[in-house]
């Protein structure tokens, strides 16, 4: 089975990096673009019967620092 | 002094550390990351700079939560001294002994120059050698540098005297100019600067060395 974690800079955290996008994307010509941020998609191959308690712990241990980063877990 | 000086994949600035435990007088060991102990009778861990683990999933979380960093959380919970430089500082603020978290430079640049840093505090161990408001040059060399802390944890740090070092002209965005920290014992400094790179005339200044004295007469005095 699978699940996957979506990371994200949580809101109020300024993503300097998500800026610079939505600036290139102005200098494209793209109008309209009011902000972006970036995050990360972490894929992980589980054993059967793994529960999505255990992906949190993973994601409260190391997948995400909850001090900057908030976190979702999609299994299956 | 008894210090040992971590060394993860991708540290690059162990030796330098060690060697400016050295000069100032200490007895350095290096330790392996994948050690579980620390030797024994060890009062300063150094976490040096560099790109532990290349930096994989966020600067520091692999190098974290490695074996010996266990044994460097109960060290300091204990009470033991330490220091994260750069690298270092961000493992520490990922091992939960500091707070607050580095984020990617505001500008996004990776900045390598020489910065002037103020002594915001020189009720430290490690700042007990300056003056607060003493202006000291010491050089910088990250692309993560950028210290987040919540308002309620800024509060903190402020009342309980707990900013070390800020920038006279913040380079990477940091809040409220933070250049490093200390924990709520006053025994564990992160800083993103590199007093170890300014720590011999070779290097172009000294303003480091008086971290590395005042260290020491720590020990020589207890």
């Amino acid at each position: 089975m699978k699940a996957r974690v979506y990371v994200m800079l949580k809101n109020g955290v300024l993503d300097p990096q998500g800026e610079a996008v939505r600036h290139a994307l102005g200098s494209l010509g793209f109008d309209g673009v009011e902000g972006v941020r970036q995050g990360k998609v972490i894929e992980l191959d589980l054993a059967e019967g793994s529960t999505e308690a255990t992906v949190t712990e993973m994601c409260e241990k190391l997948l995400a620092n909850t001090v900057i980063e908030s976190y979702r877990v999609e299994m299956g | 002094m008894k210090a040992a000086v971590i060394v993860f994949p991708g540290s690059n600035c162990d030796r330098d550390l060690a060697v400016a435990f050295e000069q100032a007088g200490a007895d350095v060991t290096m330790v392996w990351h994948k050690d579980t102990a620390l030797p024994e009778g060890i009062d300063m861990v150094g976490v040096p700079g560099g790109f532990s683990f290349g930096d994989y999933l966020r600067c520091g979380a692999i190098a974290a939560n490695s074996p010996i960093c266990q044994s460097l959380i109960k060290h300091a919970e204990r009470g033991g001294y330490a220091l994260g430089v750069c690298n270092g500082f961000q493992i520490l603020t990922e091992t939960g002994l500091l707070p607050g978290a580095l984020r990617r430079n505001a500008g996004l640049k990776y900045i390598c120059r020489t910065v002037g840093l103020e002594v915001a505090s020189a009720d430290t161990a490690f700042t007990s050698g300056y003056n607060k408001g003493d202006v000291v040059n010491v050089p910088i060399a990250h692309h993560d540098g950028n210290y987040f802390v919540t308002d309620e944890k800024l509060a903190q740090l402020h009342d309980e005297d707990r900013i070390a070092f800020t920038y006279t002209e913040n380079p990477n965005g940091s809040v409220a100019n933070i250049a490093g920290v200390v924990s709520k014992n006053r025994r564990v400094l992160g800083m993103m600067p590199h007093p170890e790179r300014a720590a011999d005339t070779g290097h172009g200044g000294i303003d480091g060395v008086a971290m590395f004295r005042a260290l020491m007469d720590q020990f020589a005095t207890a």
